[in-house]
Protein backbone atom coordinates (compact mmCIF):
# COMPACT_ATOMS: atom_id res chain seq x y z
CA UNK A 1 0.00 0.00 0.00
CA UNK A 2 2.97 2.13 1.21
CA UNK A 3 5.02 1.34 -2.29
CA UNK A 4 2.00 2.33 -4.40
CA UNK A 5 1.60 5.80 -2.45
CA UNK A 6 4.70 6.42 -3.17
CA UNK A 7 4.52 5.89 -6.94
CA UNK A 8 1.98 7.83 -7.42
CA UNK A 9 3.80 10.77 -5.54
CA UNK A 10 6.56 10.58 -7.86
CA UNK A 11 4.56 10.20 -10.74
CA UNK A 12 2.92 13.20 -9.70
CA UNK A 13 5.65 15.07 -8.86
CA UNK A 14 7.31 14.05 -11.62
CA UNK A 15 4.29 15.22 -14.25
CA UNK A 16 3.90 18.81 -12.51
CA UNK A 17 8.04 19.21 -13.03
CA UNK A 18 7.70 17.75 -16.40
CA UNK A 19 4.88 20.10 -17.34
CA UNK A 20 6.23 23.02 -15.67
CA UNK A 21 9.69 22.88 -16.90
CA UNK A 22 9.20 22.06 -20.79
CA UNK A 23 5.07 23.06 -21.12
CA UNK A 24 5.43 22.74 -24.42
CA UNK A 25 6.15 19.04 -24.82
CA UNK A 26 2.62 18.57 -23.64
CA UNK A 27 1.17 20.54 -26.58
CA UNK A 28 0.01 17.71 -28.10
CA UNK A 29 -2.09 16.80 -25.28
CA UNK A 30 -3.50 20.00 -25.02
CA UNK A 31 -4.23 20.31 -28.53
CA UNK A 32 -7.90 18.84 -29.00
CA UNK A 33 -9.22 21.63 -26.48
CA UNK A 34 -8.64 24.30 -28.03
CA UNK A 35 -10.33 25.75 -31.13
CA UNK A 36 -9.56 27.54 -34.53
CA UNK A 37 -5.84 26.88 -34.00
CA UNK A 38 -5.68 28.53 -30.46
CA UNK A 39 -2.35 27.98 -28.71
CA UNK A 40 -2.45 24.10 -26.67
CA UNK A 41 -0.03 25.62 -24.24
CA UNK A 42 0.38 29.09 -22.49
CA UNK A 43 2.14 31.21 -23.55
CA UNK A 44 2.00 34.90 -22.18
CA UNK A 45 4.57 33.84 -19.40
CA UNK A 46 6.32 31.18 -17.88
CA UNK A 47 4.64 28.67 -16.32
CA UNK A 48 7.32 27.88 -13.67
CA UNK A 49 7.73 31.18 -12.59
CA UNK A 50 3.83 32.04 -12.30
CA UNK A 51 3.61 28.25 -10.10
CA UNK A 52 6.11 29.55 -7.72
CA UNK A 53 5.23 32.98 -7.19
CA UNK A 54 1.63 31.60 -6.49
CA UNK A 55 2.94 29.27 -3.73
CA UNK A 56 5.05 32.29 -2.61
CA UNK A 57 2.14 34.44 -2.06
CA UNK A 58 0.65 31.45 -0.11
CA UNK A 59 3.28 30.43 2.04
CA UNK A 60 3.13 34.27 2.89
CA UNK A 61 -0.07 34.14 3.49
CA UNK A 62 -0.10 31.12 5.40
CA UNK A 63 2.37 32.40 8.07
CA UNK A 64 0.58 35.12 8.88
CA UNK A 65 -2.76 33.28 9.66
CA UNK A 66 -0.73 30.95 11.14
CA UNK A 67 0.36 33.51 13.58
CA UNK A 68 -2.28 35.57 14.12
CA UNK A 69 -4.59 32.69 14.47
CA UNK A 70 -2.96 30.65 16.67
CA UNK A 71 -1.68 34.06 18.64
CA UNK A 72 -5.59 34.24 18.81
CA UNK A 73 -5.87 30.91 19.72
CA UNK A 74 -3.55 31.05 22.79
CA UNK A 75 -5.22 34.16 24.06
CA UNK A 76 -8.87 33.50 24.71
CA UNK A 77 -8.21 29.93 26.17
CA UNK A 78 -5.96 31.52 29.02
CA UNK A 79 -8.06 32.80 31.56
CA UNK A 80 -7.65 36.46 30.96
CA UNK A 81 -8.68 36.06 27.50
CA UNK A 82 -12.03 34.34 27.82
CA UNK A 83 -13.98 37.14 27.31
CA UNK A 84 -12.53 37.70 23.91
CA UNK A 85 -13.69 34.52 22.59
CA UNK A 86 -16.77 35.95 20.75
CA UNK A 87 -14.75 38.84 19.41
CA UNK A 88 -12.45 36.60 17.98
CA UNK A 89 -14.75 34.30 16.74
CA UNK A 90 -16.56 37.04 14.87
CA UNK A 91 -14.03 38.01 13.06
CA UNK A 92 -12.00 35.09 12.12
CA UNK A 93 -15.86 33.75 10.94
CA UNK A 94 -15.99 37.36 8.78
CA UNK A 95 -12.61 36.60 7.47
CA UNK A 96 -13.80 33.05 6.12
CA UNK A 97 -17.45 34.14 5.25
CA UNK A 98 -17.08 37.11 3.37
CA UNK A 99 -16.01 35.93 -0.58
CA UNK A 100 -12.16 36.61 -0.82
CA UNK A 101 -12.60 38.17 -4.15
CA UNK A 102 -14.98 40.86 -2.56
CA UNK A 103 -12.05 41.29 0.19
CA UNK A 104 -10.05 41.68 -3.19
CA UNK A 105 -12.49 44.43 -4.30
CA UNK A 106 -12.56 46.30 -0.67
CA UNK A 107 -8.44 45.93 -0.35
CA UNK A 108 -7.42 46.96 -3.68
CA UNK A 109 -8.54 51.14 -3.13
CA UNK A 110 -7.02 50.83 0.22
CA UNK A 111 -3.27 49.26 -0.75
CA UNK A 112 -3.45 49.07 -4.37
CA UNK A 113 -3.20 46.07 -6.96
CA UNK A 114 -0.85 43.39 -6.95
CA UNK A 115 0.81 41.03 -3.93
CA UNK A 116 -1.00 43.05 -1.28
CA UNK A 117 -4.41 42.60 -1.54
CA UNK A 118 -4.31 39.05 -2.37
CA UNK A 119 -2.23 38.78 0.83
CA UNK A 120 -4.67 40.54 2.93
CA UNK A 121 -7.43 38.28 1.23
CA UNK A 122 -5.90 35.12 1.71
CA UNK A 123 -4.59 35.79 5.31
CA UNK A 124 -8.57 36.38 6.32
CA UNK A 125 -9.35 33.25 4.36
CA UNK A 126 -6.52 31.65 6.35
CA UNK A 127 -7.64 32.34 10.03
CA UNK A 128 -10.63 30.37 10.52
CA UNK A 129 -8.99 26.55 10.69
CA UNK A 130 -6.76 27.07 12.50
CA UNK A 131 -8.21 29.40 15.09
CA UNK A 132 -10.86 26.64 15.57
CA UNK A 133 -8.28 23.93 15.31
CA UNK A 134 -5.77 25.40 17.85
CA UNK A 135 -8.52 26.25 20.75
CA UNK A 136 -9.84 22.81 20.38
CA UNK A 137 -6.01 21.63 20.99
CA UNK A 138 -5.77 23.82 23.75
CA UNK A 139 -8.84 22.78 25.11
CA UNK A 140 -8.38 18.99 25.13
CA UNK A 141 -5.04 18.49 27.13
CA UNK A 142 -6.05 16.07 29.46
CA UNK A 143 -7.39 18.32 32.68
CA UNK A 144 -5.20 15.85 35.13
CA UNK A 145 -1.77 16.98 33.00
CA UNK A 146 -2.76 20.29 33.37
CA UNK A 147 -3.42 20.13 36.98
CA UNK A 148 0.19 18.18 37.74
CA UNK A 149 1.72 20.79 35.64
CA UNK A 150 0.37 23.83 37.56
CA UNK A 151 0.94 21.18 40.85
CA UNK A 152 4.26 20.86 40.50
CA UNK A 153 5.16 24.77 39.92
CA UNK A 154 5.10 25.12 36.48
CA UNK A 155 4.51 29.25 36.17
CA UNK A 156 1.35 30.03 33.37
CA UNK A 157 4.24 30.21 30.48
CA UNK A 158 6.45 27.45 31.24
CA UNK A 159 2.92 25.50 31.57
CA UNK A 160 1.88 27.04 27.75
CA UNK A 161 4.86 26.05 26.03
CA UNK A 162 6.32 22.85 27.40
CA UNK A 163 2.67 20.85 27.86
CA UNK A 164 -0.67 22.82 26.33
CA UNK A 165 1.29 23.55 23.00
CA UNK A 166 3.13 20.39 22.49
CA UNK A 167 -0.21 18.40 23.07
CA UNK A 168 -2.45 20.46 21.09
CA UNK A 169 0.55 20.45 18.19
CA UNK A 170 -1.31 17.95 15.60
CA UNK A 171 -4.63 19.80 15.97
CA UNK A 172 -2.90 23.02 14.85
CA UNK A 173 -0.48 21.68 12.47
CA UNK A 174 -3.78 19.81 10.91
CA UNK A 175 -5.20 23.43 10.82
CA UNK A 176 -2.77 25.15 9.70
CA UNK A 177 -2.32 22.35 6.50
CA UNK A 178 -5.73 22.59 5.81
CA UNK A 179 -5.90 26.63 5.54
CA UNK A 180 -2.58 26.01 3.66
CA UNK A 181 -4.00 23.96 0.78
CA UNK A 182 -7.54 25.62 -0.05
CA UNK A 183 -4.82 28.75 -0.18
CA UNK A 184 -3.65 27.28 -3.20
CA UNK A 185 -7.00 27.11 -4.80
CA UNK A 186 -8.35 30.76 -3.66
CA UNK A 187 -4.91 32.42 -4.66
CA UNK A 188 -5.86 32.21 -8.28
CA UNK A 189 -8.47 35.02 -7.65
CA UNK A 190 -5.06 37.24 -7.11
CA UNK A 191 -4.99 37.32 -10.76
CA UNK A 192 -7.64 39.50 -11.45
CA UNK A 193 -6.06 42.18 -9.85
CA UNK A 194 -2.45 41.55 -11.13
CA UNK A 195 -0.90 39.43 -8.94
CA UNK A 196 1.46 36.98 -10.55
CA UNK A 197 -0.01 33.48 -10.46
CA UNK A 198 -1.68 30.77 -12.32
CA UNK A 199 -4.77 32.60 -12.00
CA UNK A 200 -3.74 34.54 -15.28
CA UNK A 201 -3.59 31.33 -17.28
CA UNK A 202 -7.21 30.46 -16.27
CA UNK A 203 -8.74 34.09 -16.58
CA UNK A 204 -7.05 34.08 -19.98
CA UNK A 205 -8.19 30.56 -20.91
CA UNK A 206 -11.61 31.63 -20.25
CA UNK A 207 -11.01 35.35 -22.02
CA UNK A 208 -10.21 33.54 -25.10
CA UNK A 209 -12.45 30.43 -24.45
CA UNK A 210 -9.76 28.43 -24.44
CA UNK A 211 -10.18 25.27 -22.54
CA UNK A 212 -6.42 24.54 -22.72
CA UNK A 213 -5.58 27.38 -21.10
CA UNK A 214 -8.21 26.82 -17.88
CA UNK A 215 -7.17 22.98 -17.90
CA UNK A 216 -3.48 23.83 -17.19
CA UNK A 217 -4.38 26.62 -15.11
CA UNK A 218 -6.63 24.17 -12.85
CA UNK A 219 -4.70 21.00 -13.14
CA UNK A 220 -1.26 22.80 -12.06
CA UNK A 221 -2.95 24.29 -9.37
CA UNK A 222 -5.19 20.98 -8.08
CA UNK A 223 -1.30 19.10 -8.53
CA UNK A 224 -0.04 21.63 -6.30
CA UNK A 225 -1.83 21.42 -3.33
CA UNK A 226 -2.33 17.58 -3.42
CA UNK A 227 1.41 17.51 -3.27
CA UNK A 228 2.07 19.85 -0.76
CA UNK A 229 -1.28 18.58 1.52
CA UNK A 230 1.01 15.20 1.22
CA UNK A 231 4.37 16.88 1.77
CA UNK A 232 3.07 18.45 5.10
CA UNK A 233 1.08 15.46 6.18
CA UNK A 234 4.38 13.15 6.03
CA UNK A 235 5.98 16.49 7.97
CA UNK A 236 3.36 16.39 10.73
CA UNK A 237 3.51 12.66 11.07
CA UNK A 238 7.53 13.30 11.29
CA UNK A 239 7.52 15.93 13.86
CA UNK A 240 4.97 14.39 16.21
CA UNK A 241 6.33 11.19 16.27
CA UNK A 242 9.93 12.77 16.96
CA UNK A 243 8.03 14.61 19.89
CA UNK A 244 6.23 11.70 21.22
CA UNK A 245 3.09 12.96 20.54
CA UNK A 246 0.74 11.27 18.49
CA UNK B 1 4.85 21.79 60.32
CA UNK B 2 1.48 23.22 58.58
CA UNK B 3 -0.77 25.53 60.27
CA UNK B 4 -4.12 25.68 58.76
CA UNK B 5 -5.50 29.24 59.91
CA UNK B 6 -9.38 29.61 59.64
CA UNK B 7 -9.04 28.51 56.03
CA UNK B 8 -12.51 29.70 54.16
CA UNK B 9 -12.56 29.30 49.96
CA UNK B 10 -16.60 30.36 48.98
CA UNK B 11 -17.80 29.98 45.58
CA UNK B 12 -20.77 32.78 45.25
CA UNK B 13 -22.55 32.47 48.49
CA UNK B 14 -21.81 28.74 49.32
CA UNK B 15 -18.63 28.32 51.41
CA UNK B 16 -17.01 25.12 50.22
CA UNK B 17 -14.43 25.32 53.08
CA UNK B 18 -15.68 26.55 56.19
CA UNK B 19 -13.47 28.16 58.38
CA UNK B 20 -11.08 25.22 59.14
CA UNK B 21 -7.97 25.56 61.65
CA UNK B 22 -5.31 22.40 61.68
CA UNK B 23 -2.10 21.66 62.96
CA UNK B 24 -0.20 19.20 61.13
CA UNK B 25 2.96 17.71 62.63
CA UNK B 26 6.26 17.00 60.55
CA UNK B 27 7.02 13.68 59.91
CA UNK B 28 3.20 12.74 60.05
CA UNK B 29 0.68 10.93 57.34
CA UNK B 30 -2.61 12.82 57.92
CA UNK B 31 -5.08 11.53 56.23
CA UNK B 32 -8.49 14.01 55.28
CA UNK B 33 -11.55 11.92 54.61
CA UNK B 34 -14.70 13.03 53.60
CA UNK B 35 -17.77 12.25 50.92
CA UNK B 36 -17.78 14.33 47.94
CA UNK B 37 -18.39 17.37 48.07
CA UNK B 38 -17.12 17.67 51.67
CA UNK B 39 -14.35 20.42 50.61
CA UNK B 40 -11.70 17.91 51.12
CA UNK B 41 -9.94 18.54 48.17
CA UNK B 42 -9.95 22.48 47.99
CA UNK B 43 -8.94 22.27 51.51
CA UNK B 44 -6.07 20.50 50.39
CA UNK B 45 -5.34 22.15 47.03
CA UNK B 46 -5.33 25.50 49.45
CA UNK B 47 -2.28 24.14 50.58
CA UNK B 48 -0.16 24.47 47.64
CA UNK B 49 -2.30 27.53 46.49
CA UNK B 50 -3.71 25.77 43.72
CA UNK B 51 -7.18 27.27 45.45
CA UNK B 52 -6.36 30.88 46.45
CA UNK B 53 -8.34 31.63 49.95
CA UNK B 54 -11.03 33.41 50.36
CA UNK B 55 -9.72 33.94 53.89
CA UNK B 56 -7.13 32.58 56.20
CA UNK B 57 -3.76 31.46 55.83
CA UNK B 58 -1.31 28.86 55.59
CA UNK B 59 1.71 28.57 57.19
CA UNK B 60 4.57 25.81 56.44
CA UNK B 61 7.27 25.88 59.30
CA UNK B 62 6.27 29.11 60.28
CA UNK B 63 6.05 30.80 56.95
CA UNK B 64 2.66 32.05 55.43
CA UNK B 65 2.53 30.43 52.25
CA UNK B 66 1.74 33.70 50.39
CA UNK B 67 4.99 35.64 50.97
CA UNK B 68 6.09 34.32 47.46
CA UNK B 69 4.33 33.80 44.45
CA UNK B 70 2.28 30.36 44.27
CA UNK B 71 4.39 28.26 41.55
CA UNK B 72 7.68 28.75 43.74
CA UNK B 73 5.94 27.66 46.96
CA UNK B 74 4.84 24.76 44.16
CA UNK B 75 7.88 23.47 43.73
CA UNK B 76 9.13 22.52 47.29
CA UNK B 77 5.64 20.75 47.94
CA UNK B 78 5.21 17.25 45.95
CA UNK B 79 1.55 16.74 44.36
CA UNK B 80 0.72 13.41 43.36
CA UNK B 81 -2.88 13.34 42.23
CA UNK B 82 -5.87 10.77 41.31
CA UNK B 83 -4.99 10.11 37.60
CA UNK B 84 -1.38 10.76 37.85
CA UNK B 85 -1.42 13.15 35.53
CA UNK B 86 2.08 12.21 33.94
CA UNK B 87 2.89 14.53 30.76
CA UNK B 88 2.15 12.01 27.63
CA UNK B 89 4.79 13.22 25.39
CA UNK B 90 7.91 13.20 27.74
CA UNK B 91 9.16 10.07 28.53
CA UNK B 92 8.98 8.40 32.28
CA UNK B 93 12.35 9.97 33.12
CA UNK B 94 12.11 13.66 31.32
CA UNK B 95 8.48 13.24 33.42
CA UNK B 96 10.23 13.05 36.82
CA UNK B 97 12.88 15.23 35.98
CA UNK B 98 10.27 18.10 35.97
CA UNK B 99 10.89 20.13 39.14
CA UNK B 100 14.70 19.51 39.21
CA UNK B 101 14.66 20.85 35.77
CA UNK B 102 12.60 23.63 37.03
CA UNK B 103 15.08 24.05 39.63
CA UNK B 104 18.02 24.15 37.76
CA UNK B 105 19.86 20.84 38.57
CA UNK B 106 22.46 19.92 36.27
CA UNK B 107 21.58 16.67 34.28
CA UNK B 108 24.11 14.29 36.37
CA UNK B 109 22.41 15.01 39.38
CA UNK B 110 19.03 14.65 37.78
CA UNK B 111 19.79 11.20 36.53
CA UNK B 112 21.11 10.46 39.22
CA UNK B 113 18.35 10.99 40.92
CA UNK B 114 16.01 9.46 38.47
CA UNK B 115 17.35 6.33 38.74
CA UNK B 116 17.47 6.55 42.37
CA UNK B 117 13.93 6.98 42.58
CA UNK B 118 12.68 4.40 39.85
CA UNK B 119 14.54 1.93 41.79
CA UNK B 120 13.09 2.77 44.52
CA UNK B 121 9.88 2.19 42.89
CA UNK B 122 10.97 -1.11 41.85
CA UNK B 123 10.80 0.15 38.22
CA UNK B 124 14.39 -1.24 36.46
CA UNK B 125 15.66 2.15 35.10
CA UNK B 126 17.40 0.51 32.19
CA UNK B 127 13.91 -0.74 30.98
CA UNK B 128 11.64 2.28 32.04
CA UNK B 129 13.10 5.45 31.81
CA UNK B 130 13.08 5.58 28.28
CA UNK B 131 9.39 4.74 28.09
CA UNK B 132 6.47 6.84 27.36
CA UNK B 133 3.36 6.85 30.03
CA UNK B 134 0.91 5.28 27.78
CA UNK B 135 3.50 2.02 27.17
CA UNK B 136 3.26 1.47 31.32
CA UNK B 137 0.21 -0.28 33.13
CA UNK B 138 -2.06 1.66 35.63
CA UNK B 139 -0.17 0.76 38.49
CA UNK B 140 2.95 1.51 37.04
CA UNK B 141 1.58 5.30 36.10
CA UNK B 142 0.86 5.56 38.78
CA UNK B 143 4.71 4.46 40.86
CA UNK B 144 6.00 7.04 38.48
CA UNK B 145 3.76 10.01 39.20
CA UNK B 146 4.12 9.49 43.21
CA UNK B 147 8.43 9.19 42.04
CA UNK B 148 7.74 12.41 40.24
CA UNK B 149 5.89 13.97 43.04
CA UNK B 150 9.33 13.11 45.31
CA UNK B 151 11.81 13.93 42.50
CA UNK B 152 13.31 17.08 44.83
CA UNK B 153 12.61 14.81 48.26
CA UNK B 154 10.47 18.05 49.44
CA UNK B 155 9.52 18.04 52.92
CA UNK B 156 5.62 18.26 52.60
CA UNK B 157 3.82 15.38 50.29
CA UNK B 158 0.01 16.45 48.74
CA UNK B 159 -2.19 13.88 47.42
CA UNK B 160 -5.24 13.53 46.28
CA UNK B 161 -6.92 10.18 45.98
CA UNK B 162 -4.17 8.78 44.56
CA UNK B 163 -4.80 5.48 44.70
CA UNK B 164 -8.36 5.83 43.40
CA UNK B 165 -8.18 4.11 39.98
CA UNK B 166 -6.53 1.53 41.03
CA UNK B 167 -7.34 -1.68 41.51
CA UNK B 168 -7.38 -3.57 45.50
CA UNK B 169 -4.26 -5.36 44.96
CA UNK B 170 -2.43 -2.99 43.36
CA UNK B 171 -3.82 -0.22 45.87
CA UNK B 172 -2.96 -2.49 48.73
CA UNK B 173 1.05 -2.45 47.60
CA UNK B 174 0.80 1.31 46.27
CA UNK B 175 -0.58 1.97 50.18
CA UNK B 176 2.51 -0.83 51.57
CA UNK B 177 5.10 1.65 49.01
CA UNK B 178 3.52 4.91 50.56
CA UNK B 179 4.42 4.18 54.16
CA UNK B 180 7.34 2.45 53.05
CA UNK B 181 8.51 6.28 51.66
CA UNK B 182 7.46 8.03 54.95
CA UNK B 183 9.54 6.06 56.59
CA UNK B 184 12.49 6.36 54.49
CA UNK B 185 12.25 9.68 53.68
CA UNK B 186 10.45 11.29 56.50
CA UNK B 187 8.47 13.23 54.64
CA UNK B 188 5.19 14.57 55.69
CA UNK B 189 2.27 13.78 54.03
CA UNK B 190 -1.34 14.96 53.37
CA UNK B 191 -3.82 12.85 51.87
CA UNK B 192 -7.02 12.99 50.70
CA UNK B 193 -9.55 10.31 50.30
CA UNK B 194 -12.96 9.40 50.55
CA UNK B 195 -11.81 5.65 51.51
CA UNK B 196 -12.22 5.28 55.02
CA UNK B 197 -10.56 1.30 55.08
CA UNK B 198 -7.53 3.55 53.12
CA UNK B 199 -7.47 6.40 55.69
CA UNK B 200 -7.31 4.08 58.71
CA UNK B 201 -4.65 1.94 57.08
CA UNK B 202 -2.31 4.91 56.96
CA UNK B 203 -3.45 7.87 59.10
CA UNK B 204 -1.24 8.77 61.95
CA UNK B 205 -4.07 11.38 62.64
CA UNK B 206 -7.35 11.40 60.52
CA UNK B 207 -9.46 14.27 59.80
CA UNK B 208 -13.12 13.73 58.64
CA UNK B 209 -14.87 16.45 56.55
CA UNK B 210 -18.32 17.07 55.94
CA UNK B 211 -20.08 19.96 54.50
CA UNK B 212 -16.63 22.17 54.38
CA UNK B 213 -16.12 21.67 58.16
CA UNK B 214 -13.67 19.47 60.09
CA UNK B 215 -16.21 17.27 62.24
CA UNK B 216 -12.82 15.72 64.07
CA UNK B 217 -9.17 15.41 63.90
CA UNK B 218 -7.44 12.94 65.43
CA UNK B 219 -6.11 9.61 65.90
CA UNK B 220 -8.20 6.62 64.40
CA UNK B 221 -8.30 5.10 67.10
CA UNK B 222 -10.17 7.93 68.90
CA UNK B 223 -12.09 8.40 66.25
CA UNK B 224 -13.99 5.26 66.56
CA UNK B 225 -13.75 5.02 70.52
CA UNK B 226 -14.71 8.83 70.93
CA UNK B 227 -16.33 10.23 67.71
CA UNK B 228 -17.10 13.78 68.23
CA UNK B 229 -20.80 13.83 65.40
CA UNK B 230 -22.72 11.28 64.51
CA UNK B 231 -21.22 11.59 60.66
CA UNK B 232 -18.31 10.13 61.84
CA UNK B 233 -19.39 7.34 63.40
CA UNK B 234 -21.69 6.83 60.55
CA UNK B 235 -18.18 7.43 58.13
CA UNK B 236 -16.13 5.44 60.47
CA UNK B 237 -19.04 2.84 60.39
CA UNK B 238 -21.41 1.51 63.16
CA UNK B 239 -21.29 -2.26 62.72
CA UNK B 240 -17.85 -2.80 62.04
CA UNK B 241 -16.65 -0.78 64.53
CA UNK B 242 -14.78 -3.16 66.84
CA UNK B 243 -13.14 -5.01 63.68
CA UNK B 244 -12.26 -2.02 62.83
CA UNK B 245 -10.71 -0.90 65.54
CA UNK B 246 -8.45 -4.51 65.86
CA UNK B 247 -7.05 -3.33 62.66
CA UNK B 248 -5.40 -0.55 63.85
CA UNK B 249 -3.11 -2.81 67.02
CA UNK B 250 -0.66 -4.88 65.41
CA UNK B 251 -0.09 -8.66 66.93
CA UNK B 252 2.92 -7.31 68.04
CA UNK B 253 1.79 -4.86 70.27
CA UNK B 254 -1.06 -7.32 71.96
CA UNK B 255 1.09 -10.36 72.12
CA UNK B 256 1.33 -11.67 75.70
CA UNK B 257 4.41 -12.75 76.61
CA UNK B 258 5.48 -16.17 77.01
CA UNK B 259 5.04 -19.79 74.86
CA UNK B 260 2.46 -20.34 72.74
CA UNK B 261 0.94 -23.22 70.81
CA UNK B 262 -1.33 -23.07 67.58
CA UNK B 263 -0.04 -21.24 64.14
CA UNK B 264 2.40 -18.55 63.42
CA UNK B 265 1.41 -14.99 62.68
CA UNK B 266 3.72 -12.21 61.95
CA UNK B 267 3.64 -9.36 64.53
CA UNK B 268 3.29 -6.76 61.73
CA UNK B 269 -0.16 -8.65 61.06
CA UNK B 270 -3.12 -6.62 62.63
CA UNK B 271 -5.62 -8.09 65.59
CA UNK B 272 -8.34 -8.14 63.00
CA UNK B 273 -6.24 -10.23 60.22
CA UNK B 274 -5.14 -12.94 62.98
CA UNK B 275 -8.99 -12.53 64.17
CA UNK B 276 -9.65 -14.00 60.51
CA UNK B 277 -7.07 -16.22 60.39
CA UNK B 278 -8.13 -18.08 63.63
CA UNK B 279 -11.75 -18.89 63.02
CA UNK B 280 -10.52 -19.58 59.66
CA UNK B 281 -8.74 -22.35 61.10
CA UNK B 282 -11.15 -22.66 64.02
CA UNK B 283 -7.94 -22.45 66.76
CA UNK B 284 -8.01 -20.63 69.66
CA UNK B 285 -4.62 -19.63 69.78
CA UNK B 286 -1.49 -18.50 68.00
CA UNK B 287 2.01 -17.93 68.59
CA UNK B 288 3.41 -14.48 67.43
CA UNK B 289 6.91 -13.78 65.58
CA UNK B 290 8.68 -11.42 64.01
CA UNK B 291 9.87 -11.40 60.08
CA UNK B 292 12.76 -13.07 60.66
CA UNK B 293 10.83 -16.01 63.07
CA UNK B 294 11.87 -14.45 66.78
CA UNK B 295 9.09 -15.60 69.01
CA UNK B 296 7.15 -12.32 70.19
CA UNK B 297 4.64 -14.06 72.54
CA UNK B 298 1.00 -15.46 72.06
CA UNK B 299 -1.85 -14.47 71.20
CA UNK B 300 -5.91 -16.04 72.18
CA UNK B 301 -9.24 -15.51 70.87
CA UNK B 302 -9.70 -13.97 74.41
CA UNK B 303 -7.29 -11.71 74.24
CA UNK B 304 -8.17 -9.92 71.07
CA UNK B 305 -11.58 -9.91 71.57
CA UNK B 306 -10.50 -7.85 74.63
CA UNK B 307 -8.75 -5.42 72.49
CA UNK B 308 -11.85 -4.80 70.63
CA UNK B 309 -13.94 -2.66 72.95
CA UNK B 310 -12.68 0.99 73.63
Amino acid sequence: MRRAANVLRIVALGALLAFLLTPQSFARLFAPFTEYGAPPIYDQGNLLTLALAQLGTVLLAAAASSLVAVGLGILVTRPSGAEFLPLSRTLVNIGQTFPPVAVLAVAVPLVGFGLKPTLIALFAYGLLPIFENTMVGLKTVPAAVLEAASGMGMSARQRLLSVELPLAMPLILEGIRLSLVISVGTATIGSTVAAKGLGEVIIAGLLSNNTAFILQGGLVTGLMAVLLYDALAGLERRLCARAHIE
Amino acid sequence: MITIENLTKRYGATAVVDGVSMEIAGNSLTVIVGTSGSGKSTLLRMVNRLVEPSSGRVLIDGHDTRDEPAHLLRRRIGYAIQGHGLFPHRTVAENIATVPRLLGWDAGRIRARVEELLRAFQLDPAVYAGQLPHQLSGGQQQRVGVARALAVEPALLLMDEPFGALDPIIRAKAQEDLLEVRRRFGTTIVLVTHDMDEAFRLGDRVAVMSEGRVLQYDRPAVLLTRPADPFVSRMTGIAGRALRLLTLISAGEAAIPGAGDGPEVVASATLHDVLSELVWRGVDSVRVVDADGTPRGRLTVAAILARGRP
